[in-house]
């Protein structure tokens, strides 16, 4: 029984425009619509005012002009005479680099730290639950600071291993841990080098073929196949066979204390480690929250289920809990991945010279365009953050749960 | 609250919005207080003592002009500002003079719109090394690890002068000299480069400043002076002009002991009359008042009081007058007559 | 029967056993380590590592602690009195303590007005936090933001309680015109709210010495208080403004909700750190020529956009947690939307967003300290700036650093315990 009867329709007044429901929505939208408008052409109007009243105009010219500053660490070609711009895409690639490793060491604590949570061990337990408290609860730029303290005042300097009876000596005689950074040997690869790396490659596919061959063999045909040891075998067999019948192409180039520095050698500097450690251990005590969230969220049924049909503890996390805890972990995660990425701008409290460093922060100080600057500086960050956001939901929409 | 608090401001501001923002004299003198913009902490330059009140260098320069415009030197507002936000401040209207050892700078002065009114330190970017290290020469220097503050003119003169020279180095910017001064210490980095005159000031800071040594390399002409907002010509003239008072009055043997009595009637010397007001209308032509020059120099003393109070030879910074002397004792120190 | 048993069976016991106490690996203590600490040889090479790992700390933290100096004036002078042992300088704590608390700029002779502040904001926030305190402290509550203002920056009474008086007529105003509608409400309580506060501030510019204490400039605020500071207001302030960005993002009226989808997107892929750069840099052109909007302000202004953003996320999350089912019985009962909003779905959702919302606040509390970046003088900026570069004090990084973990685990972690402790007390369903 249909009683709607169409309101009465008279002729439009101006009052239906605030109390017809049909139309208010279009008169607050309208109001709202003003407002802002009205804002921005209030702020624009007091740019405008600020920047004639100061003999400033908005302009992006200095993007093209040389940057004339130099940056320690440069993922592609970079002088003092390159642009402003590659001065900016130097502190892009830096920042995607403190991220992505700050990434991964997280999730691979994050997820250490989470599994322990839910051990048997009471007192491993408590150290975990710690942990995580402790870090969750103390501001990331302290934990940076601290650790970069640990390398200004606890670490041994270059000039500690200077002399007879130095006070530092390197580790092994190719690792050296100083307050400026890590030095560790780095390859040098020789002529026949390629054959190698080309091994390595193949065998690093083929593991992920066996791999597959072998799920393949347990889901077709119930057969199990061991994994890890032909795996290994794999991996180390025919590189090491070949790097000998090359004749030893690729050799180590160990880093040696030369005048104020050591030479040689694959250096990271102490900026990049202790932003680095410091977003992956506060991160990861989020992270290890998530993942015992997501386990403790797979129901103990599925547990118990899986030990009855006689799968050991191992087996029964791998194959059973955590793919089930994984849908769980997963949107969190990607969460954490983006505050890692956003908190990494924080590296300007240590001079490591990501986007806030070059960008945002010489460029900006050099040319004074202060609003040019932080708008791009802006403009990067939102659109790297909508590129992981993206790329992590693909991800995710991979491992959801197909519905059938 | 706060949210009130911004309301009203916006509701009051535009209002007000309307009104002219050049006159800056006009804007200083209502206010009843002069927004100067220093460092966030150099000793002798600019610094918070132990009571929380700034001294220093150029901390004398913004009592000079306020005591000048407003007839008391303690009629300051100081403002903390960074290598980043100075400009800023500076342009946006927060502080309406910065003393902050700026250097002046072609584009600083034409591209980004300030106006500096002279020059109160003539220096050089040098390098400090720890004694330890033997280092004689910044030529020495080849690898060698660098503290730099950022956002300052140190950074583009060092690239210049280390491509210049085909030498390496190991860049570490750092924001702010509290920052720099505990890498250097413990050896983070082997040297440490800024204003020759800020690493006097910072080494006079040291546990045992004798450890260290200033190399003997000045790698770039820095002029150091404060500056203002192009467009408001009277208010750069203001600043210019005390700065010059200052600067004169030393070469006119003018000092805060004998300003009142020397102002207290026309003596013979017609130069210091015009200065002191006691002849003339210099002070008018400025919009000031015609003894705005005796309160500028009563402030904190002429230049030369100034550099001795501050950073001169018998303060730990310990600097020579050097450059700094006046002309006629073969310094570069020069101001145009008054007349 | 039981005779029959009785005699075919030798022995047949008549009562009970007593109960035996149970083997000696299976009660108490050893019952609980065999479980708990070695239970298997991996759970027990497991406690072994994590006790030298516990003993290692402890070893190497207590002389540092019990041989911890209090009382000198200088680094060197406490290396002295340690004479080689290892031991902790605390003493830069208790030389440096109203530097670390108030700032270096702060009037020393004023420290006890941002103490009071503090101690009264606990009252204030007393009735809020825990249900069962008296409902009177409410009015205190109102009262405090102002009271809180007066102590800290100081100046005459009368501007804040000016605002107060414009803030009690807007909402006289709007409860004038609530019955009409709740928009009108809103418009009237807002325009005598201005109205009064723009008329009535001649009152103070005429009488600037009534009931004034030392006015205290935002720039002199530093320390740990800053922190507080700007942790309290802006996350008071952004609970409203996100609430507000959550329901516009509800909203049916598509300008309204693109323009709330479009400012939240923003605010949350952008780093806070950038966020305090345009307070620090650009903001202040963007106000009329002139004005002059102090740094701190700026940076509330900024940190509350970048915390409404998270808390809008957390409450649309609340929202739309609620069953369809709360929307359509506040409809059907006729309520329009302010008051089914008001009334219905914001109480249960805001309910269900307390945890998300606890841990914005907390993470907001933690970013305060970011403002050092932009050289601020709060807790971490005194440690950096000030104290670590003074000639005093060159290197005593531990017993700094200490103290500010200990400060900021000690209130974050108790704010986490006292959400999880509402989170309890509110879970009235599904047991």
């Amino acid at each position: 029984m249909s009683t709607i009867s169409d309101p009465p329709s008279g002729s439009f007044q101006l009052s239906m425009l605030i109390n017809d429901t049909r139309y208010r929505s279009y008169t607050f939208q309208f109001i709202a619509l003003i407002l802002l408008i009205m804002a921005f052409a209030y702020l624009g109007y007091n740019l405008l005012a600020n920047l004639q009243a100061a003999g400033l105009n908005i302009s992006y010219k200095f993007l093209g002009e040389p940057a004339g500053y130099d940056i320690n660490q440069t993922l592609v070609d970079y002088t003092s005479q390159s642009t402003h711009w590659r001065a900016a895409v130097v502190g892009v690639l830096n920042t995607l680099l403190v991220a992505f490793l700050g990434c991964l060491m997280a999730t691979v604590i994050g997820v250490f730290v989470g599994v322990l949570r839910l051990s048997d061990n009471w007192l491993v337990r408590q150290i975990m639950s710690i942990y995580v408290e402790i870090f969750r609860n103390v501001p990331v730029l302290i934990w940076i600071l601290i650790i970069m303290a640990i390398f200004i005042a606890v670490l041994p300097q270059p000039r500690d291993f200077r002399g007879e009876d130095a006070a530092a000596s390197m580790v092994f005689g190719a690792f050296a841990f100083t307050g400026r950074g890590f030095y560790s040997p780095a390859p040098v690869f020789g002529p026949g080098s390629s054959v190698v790396v080309a091994v390595f490659l193949a065998s690093i596919a083929g593991i992920f073929a066996f791999r597959r061959y072998a799920k393949k063999a347990l889901y077709d045909r119930g057969q199990l196949i061991p994994t890890l040891w032909p795996s290994l075998a794999i991996f180390f067999v025919p590189s090491i066979l070949v790097f000998f019948v090359m004749g030893r192409p690729i050799t180590l180039d160990y880093p040696s204390l030369q005048g104020f520095n050591f030479q040689g050698g694959i250096f990271m500097r102490n900026s990049l480690i202790a932003l680095w450690f410091a977003l992956s251990i506060y991160t990861a005590a989020f992270i290890a929250e998530n993942v015992r969230a997501g386990i403790l969220a797979v129901s103990k049924g599925q547990t118990e289920a899986a030990a009855s049909l006689g799968l050991r503890p191992g087996r029964i996390m791998n194959l059973v809990v955590l793919p089930q805890a994984l849908r769980v972990i997963i949107p969190p995660l990607i969460s954490q991945y983006l505050n890692l990425t956003k908190n990494s701008s924080l590296a300007i409290a240590v001079g490591y010279m990501d986007l806030t460093g070059t960008l945002g922060g010489i460029t900006l100080n050099q040319t004074g365009r202060a609003i040019e600057a932080i708008f791009l500086l802006m403009l990067f960050y939102l659109a790297i953050s909508l590129a992981i956001s993206a790329i992590m939901n693909v991800y995710n929409n991979s491992v959801k749960l197909k519905e059938r | 609250m706060k949210k009130i608090a911004i309301l009203g401001a916006m509701t009051a501001a535009g209002l007000s919005a309307g009104v002219a923002s050049a006159a800056t004299l006009d804007d200083v003198k209502a206010r009843g207080k002069l927004n100067c913009g220093v460092t966030t902490g150099l000793v002798g330059f600019a610094a918070p003592n132990a009571n929380g009140e700034w001294e220093g260098f150029d901390v004398g320069v913004c009592r000079a002009v306020a005591a000048a415009v407003l007839g008391d030197p303690a009629a300051v507002e100081f403002v903390p500002t960074t290598g980043k936000t100075r400009f800023t401040a500076l342009a946006s209207g927060e502080i309406d003079l910065l003393a902050r050892n700026t250097t002046w700078t072609f584009s600083r002065d034409v591209d980004l719109g300030f106006e500096f009114v002279g020059i109160n330190y003539y220096d050089g970017q040098g390098f400090m090394v720890p004694k330890a290290l033997g280092v004689s020469s910044a030529k020495e220097l080849d690898g060698a690890t660098i503290c730099i503050q950022t956002g300052t003119t140190t950074e583009l003169n060092l690239a210049d002068y280390f491509r210049k020279n085909n030498i390496s180095y190991e860049p570490v910017p750092i924001e702010t000299n509290a920052e720099a001064q505990p890498l250097y210490l413990e050896g983070a980095c082997d040297v440490y480069t800024t204003d020759a005159s800020g690493l006097a000031a910072t080494r006079a800071a040291f546990e045992n400043p004798g450890d260290h040594v200033v190399l003997p390399e000045i790698i770039s002409k820095e002029p150091l002076g404060p500056l203002v907002r192009h467009g408001d010509n009277q208010w750069g003239d203001i600043a210019r002009w005390t700065l010059n008072a200052l600067i004169a009055a030393e070469e006119l043997g003018v000092t805060s002991a004998n300003v009142q009595e020397l102002a207290a009637s026309a003596g013979e010397n017609p130069e210091i009359n015009r200065l002191l007001g006691t002849e003339g209308t210099l002070g008018a032509m400025l919009g000031l008042e015609a003894d705005w020059a005796v309160k500028a120099i009563a402030a904190g003393g002429n230049y030369g009081e100034l550099f001795e109070k501050n950073i001169g030879e018998n303060t730990p910074i310990g600097l020579a007058r050097g450059l700094n002397a006046q002309w006629t004792e073969g310094g570069l120190l020069y101001s145009p007559p008054f007349r | 029967m039981s005779d029959t048993h009785a005699h075919s069976v030798a022995f047949v016991r008549e009562t009970m056993l007593p109960q035996q106490p149970p083997p000696v690996t299976e009660a108490g203590v050893v019952k609980w380590m065999r479980e708990n600490l070695f239970k298997g040889w991996f759970n027990t090479l497991l406690t072994v590592v994590s006790l030298y790992f516990i003993f290692k700390i402890v070893t190497g933290a207590y002389p540092w602690f019990a041989n911890g100096i209090w009382n000198t004036s200088s680094l060197a002078e406490c290396r002295d009195m340690l004479d080689g042992m290892t031991g902790a300088c605390f003493s830069v704590l208790t030389e440096r303590w109203n530097q670390l608390l108030f700032g270096f700029t702060y009037p020393r002779d004023a420290y006890w007005r941002p103490t009071l502040a503090f101690v009264l904001l606990i009252v204030a926030i007393a009735p809020v936090l825990y249900p069962k305190a008296p409902r009177n402290l409410l009015y205190f509550t109102a009262v405090y933001p102002f009271l809180a203002y007066w102590l800290i920056w100081g100046g005459t009474l009368l501007i804040p309680l000016m605002v107060l008086v414009g803030l009690v007529a807007g909402y006289f105003a709007f409860k004038q015109f609530e019955r009409q509608s709740f928009a009108m409400g809103m418009i009237a309580g807002l325009v005598s709210a201005v109205v009064v506060i723009w008329a009535g501030s001649i009152v103070p510019a005429s009488m600037p010495n009534v009931m004034a204490i030392e006015a205290v400039q935002s720039r002199d605020i530093g320390g740990f208080m800053l922190n507080m500071i700007l942790g309290t207001v802006c996350v008071s302030l952004s609970l409203p403004l996100g609430i507000m960005l959550a329901l516009g993002r509800q909203s049916s009226m598509p300008i309204i909700k693109w323009i709330c989808i479009i400012f939240i997107e923003f605010i949350r892929g952008v780093p806070l750190i950038t966020l305090l750069f345009v307070a620090n840099v650009v903001l202040a052109y963007f106000f009329p020529p002139g004005s002059n909007i102090d740094l701190v302000l700026r940076v509330i202004i900024m940190i509350t956009m970048f915390s409404s953003a998270y808390i809008a996320e957390v409450i649309r999350g609340g929202l739309a947690a609620l069953p369809r089912g709360q929307y359509e019985a506040a409809n059907s009962l006729g309520l329009d939307y302010a008051q089914s909003m008001r009334l219905i779905i914001l109480p249960q959702a805001l309910k269900i967003s307390i945890p998300g919302i606890v841990n914005v606040a907390v993470g907001l509390f933690k970013d305060t300290t970011l403002v050092s970046v932009i050289s601020m003088f709060d807790l971490v900026g005194m440690i950096r700036g000030p104290i670590l570069a003074s000639t005093e004090w060159n290197g005593v990084y531990w017993e700094l650093w200490g103290f500010a973990v200990f400060v900021f685990f000690i209130v974050c972690f108790s704010i986490s315990k006292y959400s999880q402790w509402l989170e309890r007390q509110l879970a009235t369903d599904h047991r």
